[in-house]
Order: C-alpha cells, then sequence, then structure tokens
C-alpha cells in the first residue's frame, strides 16, 4: 500500500487490495476469485488431459501393454469427473466471476464471502477425489455415471468420491446462487434485463439449471452411499429396490448437467461473432428465448441416456421426440449466428477463429446428437464409440472451444496487455486440426461395434483406434501453448487499450485495461450504458 | 503462419501416409466406417433409418456449413466488405428456421416410430433363450429344455490379452471376439431372448442382430430376433454396458445354422444333458 | 456505509437464503423421486414392477376364450449352489379373465435355517399394469427350516385389456437368501 491519498474512484483499486498470500486465500474480490478459478480449471485440465492420455496410449494398438483393466477403468471414470467438475465447470464459474459484474454495471458479485468459500471448497474436493488413486482398491472404477449396483463395488474409494460430489456441487451452487443474486440485484441503473450481454444471460439461465439439479445428484448419490454402509435398498433389487432408478434420477440430473456446461459457451459465441463481424447479434431477443427453451427442454429428454433398459412404446417415443425438440431451438442458435456474419466486416482474430470452430463443429456434435435421438437407431449407438464421438464433438469443440475463446477474447481486459496472436493462431490451428483427427474416426469406431469403456479391442479396430490417439496426442500437447501464451502475455505483452478490439461492445470495454479492482465503484451512466448495449 | 500451417499439414499428411503403409494388420479395418447392415429383418430396418438421418443431416450440412462458408468468404473485411449494422433481426426469417426444422423433424420422426412398433412387436416368438450376465460371462439356458452353458473368452484371447503378454494379438484369430460356447440360433426363426443379469449391469450386443439389451439384476428384459433364413453363419458382438474390471472381455458370439442343423444340435445337446444327469436338480441351479 | 448500500446487502442476502431454500427443495426433491418414480411408472405405463410384489384386488370376470397367451416361469438364484429353486411347469396357456395358479418349489441346501425372498419381475415390463396376482410367495419373506423343500403358489390373472401385441409373458422371480450378502 503505496499510498491512502487517492483522488479518483477508478483508481481507488489499490486501497484495500491486500497483499501476499492473504490476497488470496481471504479474497473476496471477483477478479481475483475468477482468476484463481480458472487457474484451478486450467490445472485441472492438464490432470484429466493426462488421464485421458493415458487412456489413449492404452488404446493405441490392440493388446495391452501398460495398465490393468481396473487402473483403466479408474481412467475413464476419474477422466470425466475431472474434467466435467474440475475443468469445465469450475472455468465457467471463473468467467462468470471476471465479467459479469464488468458487463452489468457492478462493482463486485453480490456475495463476496460466499465467493470466496465457494472457491475454497474447489481444492479440497478434488484433494479428496484424486486421493482415491491412492488408496487400497483404487480409484471409482464405475464409470462417472456411477451405476449401481457396479459402482458399490468399491473400495475405500467409494465415500471419497460421494464426499467429494457433495463438496464440488455445494461449491456449484454456492456460485449459481452468487450469480443470480448479482444479475437479479447488482445491474446498474437502466441496464434492463433485455439489455444484459448474452454471456450474462445464459449463465443465468445456467444458475437457475444448477440450483434445480446439483442437489438431484447430491440426494441420488447420498442413496448409494446409505445403500452402501447403512443397509437401505434405494437401488438393490434383493431389498425391493430398482437399479433402474438411480439411471433416471442420475439422468434427471445428468441431461441438464451437460446444458450447463454449453450454455454459457453459447453466450460467449454470441459475444465474439458479433465483435468480429463488426456488427450487432442477429435475432438478440430470440436468442435469449432460445436459451430458455433449451433450458426447459433439458428437463424431459432425460430418459435418451437409456433407452437399452428397456421401456415402454409410450416412453420411448415420447423421449425420442422430446429430445429431437431441442435441435429446433439449437437450430434458431446457429442460424442467428450465421445472419450475425452475413453483411459483416469479418476479420479472424484467435478468438473469432475458436468461435468459429465452435460453429462448425458444435453443428456436427448436433447432427450425432440427433441420430442419437433415434431410438432404434440408438440401440445400435448406444455405449458404443459413437456416443463417445458425440459428447466430445459438444464438449471439446463446443464447451472447451467457447473457453479459450473467452480467454483470447477477454485476456487484454484482464491483464492490460495484448498476447502473441500469431502463437495463438498457431495454438487454434493444431487444436483444430488435431480435434477431428481425434475425435472424428470415433464414430466410425462406434459405428462399426467397438463398445466405450474398454481397455483393449478386437483388431479390425487398430487403425483408427491408432489415428485417434496420435490426434490425441497431438491436441494434449498443442494445448501446452494456451499457459505459456498466456504467461508471456502477462509478463511481456503491449499494453492493450480499454477496448482492446475496434469493435468490441459492451461495459468492460469502457472499463480502462486492466479492469480497475473493483469494476464499477460508481455506476456506468446512461450514455455509457447505451454505448454499450449495441449488442 | 501459413508455413506454418503447411509444414503441420504436410507432417500429418506424412504420419498418415506412414499408417496406411504400414505392415498389414491381420485384417485391415480402414473400411469399417459405418454401420453394418446386418442379417436380421430388424437390423436393415434400423440401417435404413441410420442412413435416412444421416443423409438429412448432409442435407441440412450443406445448407447451414455452405452458409457459414460463404460468410466467411463473401463478407472478409480484408476484401473491403462494410458491415450492414442495420441488420439485426427479421421475424420472418427467424419464423422459417423455426418452422423448417420442425417439418424436417417430423420426417424423421414418422418412420422411426413405425420401425419402434416393429421392434415392440414380439409376437409368434418360437423360441426362447435366457440370457443370464455375469462378471464376466454370459449364460445360455434354452427355456423348456435342460440345456444350458456358459460362454467366456476363447482361450487364445484370454492368454493374450494379459498385460504386457507377449502375445501379437494379430496372430489370434479374432482376438477378443471370440468364445468357448457360442450361443446356436436357428436361422429364419423368431427367437426371443430373456435378458438378465446375476451381479452387475450388463447389455447384450450384436451389432448385426441390430440390437442391444440391458442386463440388469433382478430385472428380466425382453428382445427378438429374426435372422434371414440364408444368412447362417457366425456373428459377433461385445458386452456393451461398464460392468467391471474384464468388462472388455466377455465377447458373445452366435451361431446361426439352419432349422435342421440346429433341430441336430439341440437334440444332441439335450442328450448330453440327460446322460451327464447325476444330479436330479436342473434349471437354475445349473451352473 | 451509506443507506442505499446497507438496503441493497439485505435484498442480496434475502434473495440468496431464497435461492438456498430452493436448493433444499431441489435436495428434497430428488428423493421424493423415489416415490414418484413409482408414480411414474404406474402413469406412463413403464410398468411397475413394484406392484408385482402386492396382491391385486382385481376378481377374476368372464373369461375371454377366444385369446390364448403363454405364461412362462423363470426361476433366478443369486447364490448358485445354496438352493434349489424352480418352477414346476415351464409355462401355461392361459385365457384373459381366468385365475390360474402356477406353483414353484425351493429347497434350503445352505445347511441351516434361513429366510429368503423373492423378487417379482415380469417382461415386457409394461404388462406388469395387466398381470394381477392374487395370492404369491413373494408377498412375504419365506422362511425355511434346514433342507426343507416345499412347493409355494402364485395365482393370477391376466387382464382382459392386455394390448393385443402381446402373445406371450414372462414372470420371473429372483430368489434372495437373506442370510446372504448380495449385490455389493
Ligand atoms: C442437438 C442437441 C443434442 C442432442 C439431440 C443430444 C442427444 C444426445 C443423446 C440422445 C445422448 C445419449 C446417447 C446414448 O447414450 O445412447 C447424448 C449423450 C451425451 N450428450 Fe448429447 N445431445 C445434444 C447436445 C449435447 C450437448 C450440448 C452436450 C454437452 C455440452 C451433450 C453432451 C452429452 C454427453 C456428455 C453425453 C453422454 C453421457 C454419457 O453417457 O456418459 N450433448 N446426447
Ligand atoms: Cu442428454
Ligand atoms: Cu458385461
Amino acid at each position: 500500500m503505496a499510498t491512502h491519498a487517492h483522488t479518483d474512484a477508478v483508481h481507488d483499486d489499490h486501497d484495500h487490495k491486500p497483499h501476499g498470500w492473504r490476497r488470496w486465500v481471504f479474497s473476496t474480490n471477483h477478479k481475483d476469485i475468477g482468476t484463481m478459478y480458472l487457474v484451478f480449471a486450467c490445472t485441472m485440465f492438464f490432470v484429466g488431459g493426462t488421464m485421458a492420455l493415458i487412456i489413449r496410449a492404452e488404446l493405441f494398438e490392440p493388446g495391452l501393454q501398460f495398465v490393468d483393466p481396473q487402473f483403466f477403468n479408474s481412467m475413464t471414470a476419474m477422466h470425466a469427473l475431472v474434467m466435467i467438475f474440475g475443468a469445465i465447470m469450475p472455468a465457467w464459474v471463473g468467467l462468470a466471476n471476471w465479467l459479469i459484474p464488468m458487463q452489468i454495471g457492478a462493482p463486485d458479485m453480490a456475495l463476496p464471502r460466499l465467493n470466496n468459500l465457494s472457491f475454497w471448497i474447489l481444492p479440497f474436493a478434488f484433494m479428496l477425489l484424486l486421493g482415491t488413486l491412492f488408496v487400497p482398491g483404487g480409484a471409482p472404477a464405475g464409470g462417472w455415471t456411477m451405476y449401481p449396483p457396479l459402482a458399490l463395488q468399491a473400495g475405500d474409494s467409494f465415500p471419497m468420491m460421494i464426499f467429494a460430489i457433495h463438496l464440488m456441487g455445494a461449491s456449484s451452487i454456492l456460485g449459481a446462487i452468487n450469480v443470480v443474486v448479482t444479475v437479479m440485484n447488482m445491474r446498474a441503473p437502466g441496464m434492463n434485463l433485455l439489455k444484459m450481454p448474452l454471456f450474462v444471460w445464459t449463465w443465468l439461465i445456467t444458475a437457475y439449471l444448477l440450483v434445480a439439479v446439483m442437489p438431484v445428484l447430491a440426494g441420488a448419490v447420498t442413496m448409494l452411499l446409505t445403500d452402501h454402509y447403512f443397509g437401505t435398498s434405494f437401488f438393490a433389487a434383493s431389498g425391493g429396490g430398482d437399479p433402474v432408478m438411480f439411471q433416471h434420477i442420475f439422468w434427471f440430473f445428468g441431461h441438464p448437467e451437460v446444458y450447463i456446461m454449453i450454455l454459457p459457451a453459447f453466450g460467449v459465441v454470441s459475444e465474439i461473432i458479433p465483435t468480429f463481424s463488426r456488427k450487432p447479434l442477429f435475432g438478440y431477443e430470440s436468442m435469449v428465448y432460445a436459451t430458455a427453451a433449451i433450458g426447459f427442454l433439458s428437463f424431459i429428454v432425460w430418459a435418451h441416456h437409456m433407452f437399452t433398459v428397456g421401456m415402454p412404446l409410450a416412453g420411448q417415443l415420447f423421449f425420442m421426440l422430446a429430445t429431437m425438440l431441442i435441435s429446433v431451438p439449437t437450430g434458431v442458435k446457429i442460424f442467428n449466428w450465421c445472419a450475425t456474419m452475413t453483411r459483416g466486416s469479418l476479420t479472424f482474430e484467435p478468438p473469432m477463429l475458436f468461435a468459429l470452430a465452435f460453429l462448425f463443429l458444435f453443428t456436427i456434435g448436433g447432427f450425432s446428437g440427433l441420430m442419437l435421438a433415434i431410438v432404434p437407431a440408438d440401440f445400435q449407438y448406444q455405449d458404443s464409440y459413437f456416443v463417445v464421438a458425440h459428447f466430445h464433438y459438444v464438449l471439446v469443440p463446443g464447451s472447451l472451444f467457447a473457453i479459450v475463446g473467452a480467454v483470447y477474447y477477454w485476456l487484454p481486459k484482464w491483464v492490460g496487455r495484448m498476447y502473441d496472436q500469431k502463437l495463438a493462431k498457431v495454438h487454434f490451428w493444431l487444436s483444430a486440426i488435431f480435434v477431428n483427427v481425434l475425435f472424428f474416426p470415433q464414430h466410425f469406431l462406434g459405428l462399426a461395434g467397438m463398445p466405450r469403456r474398454i481397455p483393449d479391442y478386437a483388431t479390425q479396430f487398430a487403425d483408427w483406434n491408432m489415428v485417434s490417439s496420435i490426434g490425441a496426442f497431438g491436441f494434449g500437447f498443442s494445448q501446452l501453448l494456451l499457459p505459456y501464451i498466456i504467461i508471456k502475455c502477462v509478463k511481456s505483452g503491449a499494453p492493450a487499450p480499454a477496448r482492446a478490439w475496434d469493435s468490441a461492445h459492451g461495459l468492460e470495454w469502457e472499463l480502462p485495461s486492466p479492469a480497475p479492482f473493483h469494476s464499477w465503484e460508481t455506476p456506468p451512466s446512461a450514455a455509457v450504458i447505451a454505448r454499450g448495449a449495441e449488442h | 503462419m501459413i508455413r506454418t500451417i503447411q509444414r503441420s499439414g504436410t507432417a500429418f499428411a506424412a504420419v498418415v501416409l506412414a499408417l496406411l503403409a504400414a505392415p498389414a494388420h491381420a485384417e485391415s479395418g480402414w473400411h469399417l466406417l459405418n454401420m453394418p447392415v446386418g442379417v436380421t429383418e430388424l437390423s436393415k430396418k434400423i440401417y435404413g433409418l441410420h442412413m435416412m438421418i444421416f443423409w438429412w443431416c448432409v442435407a441440412i450440412g450443406i445448407v447451414v456449413f455452405g452458409w457459414m462458408i460463404w460468410a466467411i468468404v463473401a463478407f472478409r473485411k480484408s476484401k473491403g466488405a462494410v458491415a450492414n449494422t442495420a441488420m439485426v433481426h427479421s421475424t420472418k426469417a427467424e419464423i422459417i428456421w423455426t418452422l423448417i426444422p420442425v417439418a424436417i423433424l417430423v420426417a424423421m420422426a414418422v418412420p422411426s416410430a413405425r420401425v419402434l412398433i416393429d421392434i415392440e412387436d414380439a409376437r409368434n416368438t418360437e423360441l426362447t433363450i435366457k440370457v443370464t450376465a455375469y462378471q464376466w460371462k454370459w449364460q445360455y439356458q434354452y427355456l423348456g429344455t435342460d440345456v444350458a452353458y456358459f460362454s467366456t473368452l476363447a482361450h487364445e484371447s484370454n492368454s493374450a490379452r494379459e498385460l504386457q503378454s507377449g502375445i501379437d494379438p494379430a496372430t489370434v484369430p479374432n482376438y477378443l471376439l471370440d468364445v468357448d460356447n457360442p450361443l446356436v440360433v436357428p436361422a429364419g426363426v423368431k427367437v426371443r431372448l430373456l435378458v438378465t443379469a446375476q451381479d452387475v449391469i450388463h447389455s447384450w450386443w450384436v451389432p448385426e442382430f441390430g440390437m442391444k439389451k440391458d442386463a440388469i439384476p433382478g430385472l428380466v428384459n425382453e428382445m427378438w430376433f429374426k435372422v434371414d433364413a440364408d444368412k447362417t453363419g457366425r456373428y459377433r458382438g461385445q458386452c456393451a454396458e461398464l460392468c467391471g474390471r474384464d468388462h472388455g472381455f466377455m465377447p458373445i458370439v452366435v451361431d446361426v445354422m439352419s432349422r435342421e442343423d440346429f433341430d441336430a444340435w439341440l437334440t444332441a445337446r439335450k442328450a448330453a444333458v440327460k446322460q451327464a444327469a447325476a444330479a436330479p436338480s436342473t434349471s437354475a441351479t445349473i451352473s | 456505509m451509506s443507506e442505499p448500500r446497507e438496503e441493497l446487502r439485505r435484498a442480496n442476502a434475502r434473495l440468496g437464503a431464497r435461492l438456498g431454500l430452493m436448493t433444499l427443495g431441489s435436495f428434497a426433491f430428488g428423493f421424493a423421486l423415489v416415490p414418484l418414480y413409482d408414480v411414474f411408472c404406474t402413469i406412463t405405463g413403464f410398468g411397475n414392477q413394484k406392484a408385482l410384489a402386492q396382491a391385486s384386488a382385481v376378481v377374476p370376470e368372464v373369461e375371454d376364450d377366444s385369446r390364448t397367451v403363454t405364461v412362462e416361469f423363470v426361476a433366478e438364484l443369486p447364490t448358485v449352489g445354496n438352493w434349489v429353486f424352480r418352477p414346476v411347469q415351464g409355462s401355461m396357456q392361459v385365457h384373459p379373465g381366468k385365475l390360474y395358479q402356477a406353483d414353484f418349489i425351493a429347497k434350503n441346501l445352505t445347511g441351516h435355517d434361513t429366510v429368503a425372498q423373492a423378487v417379482p419381475s415380469i417382461a415386457p415390463g409394461n404388462v406388469a399394469g395387466y398381470f394381477h396376482k392374487t395370492e404369491c410367495f413373494c408377498f412375504t419373506p419365506q422362511k425355511f427350516s434346514k433342507d426343507e423343500e416345499r412347493v409355494m403358489p402364485v395365482r393370477f390373472i391376466v387382464d382382459r385389456a392386455l394390448p393385443k401385441h402381446l402373445d406371450r409373458i414372462t414372470l420371473a422371480y429372483t430368489f434372495y437368501d437373506q442370510s446372504i450378502g448380495t449385490g455389493s
């Protein structure tokens, strides 16, 4: 703290920023917490990525070369849990922390202490989860879906996993509550709901989904726990329970969960494409309604993950139609983005490249999703590599590319420096090429009959598996460029102007770069809001 | 920048060529790109449905990707494109791109529902086999007879699949897709399977038959298939639901025989059971 | 701190608390899904298999001679070797609307007195709503003394409203010995 004298509210920031480790451990500042979330997510992304590479190394050729099948199963289960709850979701919460207050004209998140708590739960949750790798019996190996009775055949890892999931769930619920309260109560005067940027909108809907379904997951795993240790039989046929019921409850959480991971991505893409098309977003209101429609529909399609458990005709038809219906609002979004680019003036900076790859590759994931919705065909696809290809197309070039695109878009605002765009473009091209080498052949494998979650396979699957593994290593190592580019930017990037992209709109670009410690100490004026709101 | 892309492109092409030129595996798999048409009444309908949806997706893809590429090529700032910032909304366009997808979905849903109804029609089956899944093997039991046996991974595969076994899988015939005792069924007959499990959930899947069904402890599921009369032969599949350590090692092999051969086989099996009948208890106690 | 700030802080806490209550509500809903699941299965015709474990109030009606349905009986033992458990007859031809009886035989080979519980299941699943049992050995736990062998009846009526596209029903029982840990 150099001085207590200050003249200008905007330069207030040096005033009460603690230094050293206290700044982080006791942080109640949305930017510092956002940074911690993002660093945590990035770390977990590399942890989960390492597990993925172990999987792909074993699958490089037929025969078991490196790991025991049980450990292989642990890797698939842990990879999914780490990526979903450790990488993608915390990354979204981190971005929400950084961006929502700046975008709605607020000084900070509404509940700063809760914010601190919701972040600091995460390292403990993941210490528990990753700790299972070292206990007798090994880490959970029953898939991230934890279907009983298999999930109950676990050793000491079982209660640790359940407790870790409770903690992660609590963390994301607290994060979601904070987002809702911030958006509802902290908007600057004049920033009405339909002026909010789409990132805020999509996050608001995501937050409601989180509050609605994370506790259901908590309930489901609690029942697993009591079945295991306290003699209940929610899911044990021998005691009058039903193992299929777990799947219904799990997917009642699980399907909204996949939308929790993708809705904020829709928001990010809706910010990046207009900026680099130099044109407002086409169909802003229909984008908002489409997001709400997707959020609603996500509650009534869960059984499409379990068509093969045996369902009566009426149930199959209902879930097939409801699932197909989701592609309508999703299509509206894709068309609106295309229309935004039409008659624009396009440039291709790294965020735009990632957004465009999102557009192309997410659409491919949407196509395979539509195919999976067709029940008779799903009897073939279900639990094959085709499903693996589908959800990776929506999660990797979908959610992950949107996160990376968001980082490349807002990084100059966060640190006040521009990163090496050339290198970021190299990162982009390597990612975009390898992600397809990695996942596209998995469609072929699944259709040809290769089941998912197997450590070894018949020789006719060897060729495409080898290609996929090469893609995996290419993709994995290319990602090391991301932290390198960020560190280089923080250390030695050229200073960035307040409006880092000439055509960027939104309140965050009205703040200086780097953004002050407290975003909008005094709410933005009506004129500033109007300038920012030209979505 | 461009040079980097070119270089990585060349490198990638080299890798692919090297792979293609690599010594051929026991059987090459490059041509395996699509779902098998299969050999049953239903598998063909399912394949037809799959291809219909696929072509719909290709058609939609041509429109959507075409639009994206056109926008990217035609409206570049570097080519002097100027943004039309007034183009923010068009109710008409938005209604069109809501209604057309709905129409396409209906066009997809109707044939799908039809096939689904066919699948549900389990009338007039002539043979019922109970399939019970265990960690990690299958048991087949011909209902109404005392014929019942286990089917496990074949010995050669089982040795080769050990961690660092030193055996090249390419030298093992039908590596991981071979069993000691295959399921035997007649061609041209509607066969019904009752699928269940004893420990955890498994799933019985033979891609050439078009279907899979989960095997769930405490619950009996039903599925049926009718292999074309002229499609006798051997068909292979695998357990499709994660069931623990050896989930990847419980394959399914089905021998489809002509009706006469099947009858002969079953008669021989029944006789063998009678001979071996030391213990009087049958059915579920067979182990 | 100025008044409006204090006001805002209170409003935030209120909304936060309300969302906290929503969270608790969702958690409770997760558990409510357990009973709701049975309701859901009954309403949607998913087939509420749990209803099979209870006596049905349905009384025999006029039988439908014009229709014959095959009912198959299947016995499952999760603990191979300790028990004999099998149907007396493998299948029966029945007319909807009429009351029938089928028998299962069980013998306790565990070497001690024990209690077993049969858990019923029916295929196809949605038939559960059309299969009425007036009496069944699965309604209550069955006590068996050492080496006891017993014939256990199930009496049932197939509903006349059974969908026309069905001609075969499988009634299966899994026989769980409660003195032997099963499942996990
Ligand atoms: C066009 C929209 C989409 C449709 C119609 C769709 C449809 C489906 C269907 C039917 C399945 C079940 C497949 C099976 O197990 O047989 C599935 C699985 C999955 N989907 Fe999607 N999906 C869509 C978008 C998404 C999005 C946006 C995400 C996430 C970002 C996603 C993530 C997943 C995941 C993670 C699974 C697999 C879960 C598992 O079994 O472990 N999907 N999808
Ligand atoms: Cu889903
Ligand atoms: Cu299995």
